[in-house]
């Protein structure tokens, strides 16, 4: 550094980079640490923590509840992810166009994504009502009777992801438009001078172009929802009968209403070993099917 | 090939004109009414939401579901407002929003710019251990964070509900790669003109990262402002809840007088929809940016 010496050197460093640095330990890079100590205790907040080993994860193994709530998560991401794909990429492709009041309908479809979760799950348990509720009364139009979608262990988890769609879609179709555009149109052209078909130029041409996007989606994607939480709780709770518990509501309960905070943190560890696991997996896959070419 | 190339021609000047005109047509028409359906079912529950919120309470149970009330009422806002400290609710989360907001840019940028500008034994590894933090998710940390909070007497308190959520790594790295963009040169001519680092970075860095420091803003308000599990973990009191936290407990008390939860509702998405509308191509560029919610 120009100028710098010693002391004087450490104060600039210190200035720019210790406030953050000194809050990072405090509130990311100690808590890390604590909660793994933790998933190795049992402690309820009052007595003093007692060491159990691995009498936790144990638990966790034996813990039904906890396969249920593993099982529900995943049911929701099988539902979830593939849905929002293929509707946010199908919009994106759409929208794509040059075409009147384009600013508009993606201005439609951004909405649910910048309101909170709360008040999105607040409005679709309003519209899943099921006397007077839209949906029903929708699918009363097709001589469908609806069912009680949240109340109904069978439905429960597909209102939930149904909403999370409805929510996510504008989200992902942003991310697929800024893809589409990076795709040359001399692709497009070159084709067409071939006399290919618009089937043939979406699956040669947009969707090997569209892979790196793709990847990047699924990553986030799936970590995210591996953390699926705010409609559960807010929507059915983790209930009707379990049925819509997922991994994240199973560490609330334990942690802040049965105050069992070893066991909520052993959760929570595994929760990190599932989704590093996961990444993982699709890092090294991404090689088969990702396409850098551009 | 040339022979090829006669025969799509050919192919094209036997089709009528006519008809040609006419799949045009058609294809627009079928393309402006998916586009069309698929913009009503996002807007739809908004606009019911709307409308439920100015209806009395015996209209939400009218069959069929009519959009325009016959009686148009604001008394559902009144009512929120007077049992719940709604406009609280709603200065809390601007409060938490902005200072999260500004307080994330300040501490960021400034460790972004001793990340990426000044050079010291240890950072790149420090900066590595910054990044592995991403990948743990929110759900390990939100324990003993918890457990700091009530040690530190901060439950049910503004820096409580602050503080925690300053210091994640997404900041730092997002300027960063920012920072490392910007030209050498450009700060050594200062230093050469006696410059100090405060200047250079107050002067030359920041507000050439106008982009990437938008892009951040974007984020963290729009996250403080959604932001639902962790008020619900450490605040109890009323008085300082967020308004997701809030909407929450609204449902609590009136699971079903839809017109009242409606309103509740309205109260919490118009401000940051109003934020979205005014600022919509930075929320854009944010997301395509870094991509995370």
């Amino acid at each position: 550094m120009v100028g710098d010496k010693g002391w004087k050197k450490w104060l600039v460093i210190s200035f720019f980079l210790l406030p953050n640095f000194i809050g990072f330990l405090v509130f990311i890079g100690i808590p890390i640490l604590t909660s793994l100590g933790l998933s190795f205790t049992k402690w309820d907040l009052l007595s003093t923590p007692e060491f159990i080993g691995f009498d936790n994860y144990k638990g966790i193994i034996e813990d039904t509840e906890f396969w249920s709530a593993l099982k529900n998560t995943l049911l929701f991401i099988i539902a979830y992810l593939p849905t929002v794909l293929i509707v946010a990429l199908g919009i994106a492709m759409l929208l794509n166009k040059n075409m009147k009041g384009r600013a508009f309908f993606r201005a439609a479809y951004f909405i649910p994504v910048v309101s909170s979760w709360v008040a999105v799950s607040l409005i679709w348990k309003w519209l899943f009502n099921p006397a007077y509720g839209l949906v029903n009364y929708f699918l009363s139009w097709f001589g469908f009777v609806g069912p009680d979608w949240l109340q109904d262990p069978q439905w429960a988890m597909i209102a939930i992801v149904l909403t999370s769609v409805w929510k996510d879609t504008g989200f992902v179709m942003v991310l697929f438009l800024a893809g589409l555009q990076n795709i040359s149109e001399t692709y497009y052209e070159a084709a067409e001078i071939d006399g290919a078909s618009p089937l043939k130029k979406f699956l040669h041409i947009t969707i090997p172009l569209l892979t790196p996007t793709t990847f990047f989606i699924l990553i986030i994607s799936l970590i995210n929802s591996f953390q699926v939480f705010d409609q559960v709780m807010i929507m059915t709770e983790g209930g009707p009968a379990g049925s819509t518990t997922v991994l994240v509501q199973k560490i609330y309960n334990h942690a802040f209403r049965y105050f069992e905070m070893g066991y909520a943190s052993a959760v929570s560890w595994v929760l990190f070993l599932i989704i590093f696991i996961v990444t993982l997996i699709q890092n090294r896959l991404q090689k088969r099917w990702v396409d850098y070419e551009q | 090939m040339n022979s090829d190339v006669t025969v799509v021609t050919k192919k094209q000047t036997t089709q009528p004109v006519i008809s040609l005109n006419k799949r045009k047509w058609l294809k627009k028409i079928v393309f402006y009414t998916t586009i069309s359906l698929g913009a009503l079912i996002m807007i739809i529950p908004f606009l019911w939401m709307l409308s439920t919120s100015i209806k009395d309470q015996g209209e939400t149970m009218t069959l069929p579901p009519q959009f325009i009330p016959e009686t148009i009422t604001f008394i559902n806002y009144a009512q929120v407002a007077e049992s719940f400290p709604i406009l609280k609710f709603l200065f809390n989360s601007f409060f938490v929003a902005v200072t999260s907001t500004l307080g994330q840019l300040l501490l960021c940028s400034m460790a972004a710019y001793a990340f990426s500008r000044l050079h010291f034994k240890g950072r790149d590894t420090l900066f590595f251990i910054y990044l592995a933090t991403l990948m743990v998710p929110m759900q390990v940390t939100m324990t003993p964070q918890f457990i700091l909070m009530k040690y530190l007497g901060w439950l049910d308190t503004y820096q409580g509900l602050i503080l925690p959520g300053l210091f994640n790594a997404f900041g730092t790295f997002l300027l960063r790669q920012f920072f490392l963009g910007i030209p050498k040169s450009l700060e050594e001519a200062a230093f050469i003109d006696g410059a100090s680092h405060f200047r250079v970075f107050f002067q030359i860095i920041l507000p050439l990262s106008k982009p990437a420091l938008a892009t951040l803003a974007i984020f963290s308000f729009m996250q403080s402002w959604n932001n639902f599990l962790w008020p619900l973990i450490i605040v109890s009191n009323q008085d300082l809840m967020t308004l997701p936290l809030g909407l929450s407990i609204l449902q609590g008390r009136w699971a079903t007088d839809w017109n009242l939860l409606m309103a509740g509702v309205v109260i919490s998405v118009i401000p940051i929809l109003a934020v979205y509308l005014f600022a919509q191509k930075y929320f854009i560029k944010g997301i395509t940016l870094s991509g995370i919610k």
